[in-house]
């Protein structure tokens, strides 16, 4: 009989190393040791799940889920949409996707945030969803603007959506950022530059996608993600 | 003709950032949004077992406190059951094993209230000792870090956990045991997170 058995490991050529100095900030809040590998137990095969009853249908819609009636946030209306899939292909349905991201201008709805554009009255900048049952997603939001950050004097992110996402065990849980096709400061930023491989930064950047688009409402990018996958066994399942 | 492998490949990880409350945290962010937050309430209000309380620092390698953090902790119940289709069991109503903890804005202190969990199956045979697996992120955190909260008190099932004897250094064992006091309402464990320097705390790659 197949089962299901462990996650496969991270791919240590994918993902950045824990300190990058050209990412200031990484250099003080890196391990200096190695991580230790574990192999899965019942403690990592688990993770939360999630359902209908914990968020609500609009929480997906950036573009109405804080503005008051009648009202909308300013800037360039967009989807952002794809699919949840591991790395065999299989799509993950019923995972809790949350983004969170800056208005038009660049500025974040944060009590930390100090950059002098403006707030937006109309723009939250966070929405939550669900994948449907063939690992679907779509949020409406506002294209973000680009901003600056302490790391070099001149440093501006590019336009990005912060993405969490969970999957179906703690071994799957992970945050990224999509960005979006063309822009111009994707390959000068030193978060983006954390990672070594250049197709890994094109699976971050969202695509144009025409097809997707509502005529005379918003324009649409796509961005799947794809979560660990996982080992079948021909042999009894032995966690 | 050769076969060709067609795995995909995992979406990178990149920084929570310093704004991760926006998206998980929005009332510590300072505005209203969702009806509910997620990850308030870790155990439920009908877990059964003891009352505990876990609460430390994170501590950078200049010594300095982090004050943007978030910690998602993931736990098993009081019989050692984790909330999902594999945990072993069925747990009792409400109660999630899940939580999200954010570090104070001042001060860098962290702390949230559940219940101890018990003993989980290991991997072959045998136990695991209690314990709660935490993911840490925050700005300067290329990717979560993951570690395991045991507990000081539980000196016999700590000392067969294989988890904790599969690490080679032993002196670097204790930064995975939060201490345990008494001298309030409900026991405190103590759990400082030291991302470098003396007494880095154990990550692991999981
Ligand atoms: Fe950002």
């Amino acid at each position: 009989m197949k089962q299901d058995a462990e996650y496969y490991q991270r791919d240590p050529n994918i993902h950045p190393v824990a300190c990058t100095p050209s990412y200031k900030s990484s250099i003080t809040r890196s391990p200096r040791f190695s991580l230790i590998s574990l192999e899965n137990s019942i403690s990592e095969i688990t993770g939360p799940v999630f359902s209908h009853s914990d968020i609500d249908p609009g929480d997906n819609d950036l573009l109405t889920n804080f503005a008051q009636s009648n009202e909308s946030p300013i800037g360039q209306r967009i989807i952002l949409h794809g699919h949840v899939l591991d790395e065999n292909s299989r799509t993950i349905p019923n995972t809790l996707i949350e983004i969170w991201q800056a208005n038009a201008c660049g500025r974040y709805r944060h009590k930390n945030d100090t950059y002098l554009a403006p707030i937006d009255p109309n723009f939250g900048g966070c929405g939550r969803a669900l994948t449907d049952g063939d690992g679907y997603f779509y949020f409406r939001t506002v294209m973000p603007g680009a901003y600056p950050w302490q790391n070099y004097v001149n440093s501006w992110r590019p336009a990005h959506i912060h993405v969490s996402v969970f999957g179906a065990s703690f071994v799957q849980r992970l945050i990224t950022q999509c960005y979006f096709e063309g822009d111009p400061l994707i390959p000068i930023c030193p978060i983006v530059q954390t990672i070594p491989n250049p197709n890994a930064i094109e699976q971050l950047t969202a695509r144009l996608d025409l097809n997707a688009t509502i005529p005379f409402d918003a324009i649409a990018y796509k961005f799947d993600i794809i979560l660990r996958g996982r080992r079948s066994t021909l042999f009894e399942n032995r966690f | 003709m050769p076969q060709h492998l067609s795995y995909l490949k995992e979406t990178t990880s990149q920084t929570a950032g310093p704004y991760v409350h926006i998206g998980l945290a929005p009332k510590a962010a300072g505005f209203e949004i969702y009806q509910k937050e997620l990850g308030e309430n870790i155990a439920g209000s009908k877990a059964e077992g003891e009352q505990i309380r876990v609460e430390g620092y994170i501590i950078d390698g200049t010594g300095t406190t982090l004050k943007d953090a978030l910690i998602e902790v993931w736990q098993a119940n009081a019989e050692g059951i984790y909330a999902h289709s594999e945990g072993g069991g069925e747990v009792e109503d409400g109660f999630r094993g899940w939580g999200r903890v954010i570090t104070n804005f001042k001060t860098g202190k962290w702390g949230f209230n559940t219940i101890k969990p018990g003993s989980t199956l290991a991997r072959n045979s045998g136990m695991q000792a209690p314990h709660i697996n935490l993911w840490l992120v925050a700005r300067g955190i290329n990717i979560g870090l993951n570690t395991r909260i045991y507990f000081d008190d539980e000196v016999r099932a700590n000392s067969i956990d294989p988890v904790l004897n599969l690490i080679e250094w032993e002196n670097r064992r204790h930064t995975l045991m939060a201490k345990r006091s008494t001298d309030n309402d409900i026991p405190i464990y103590r759990f400082d997170i030291r991302l470098q320097g003396k007494d880095e705390t154990v990550f692991f790659d999981v």
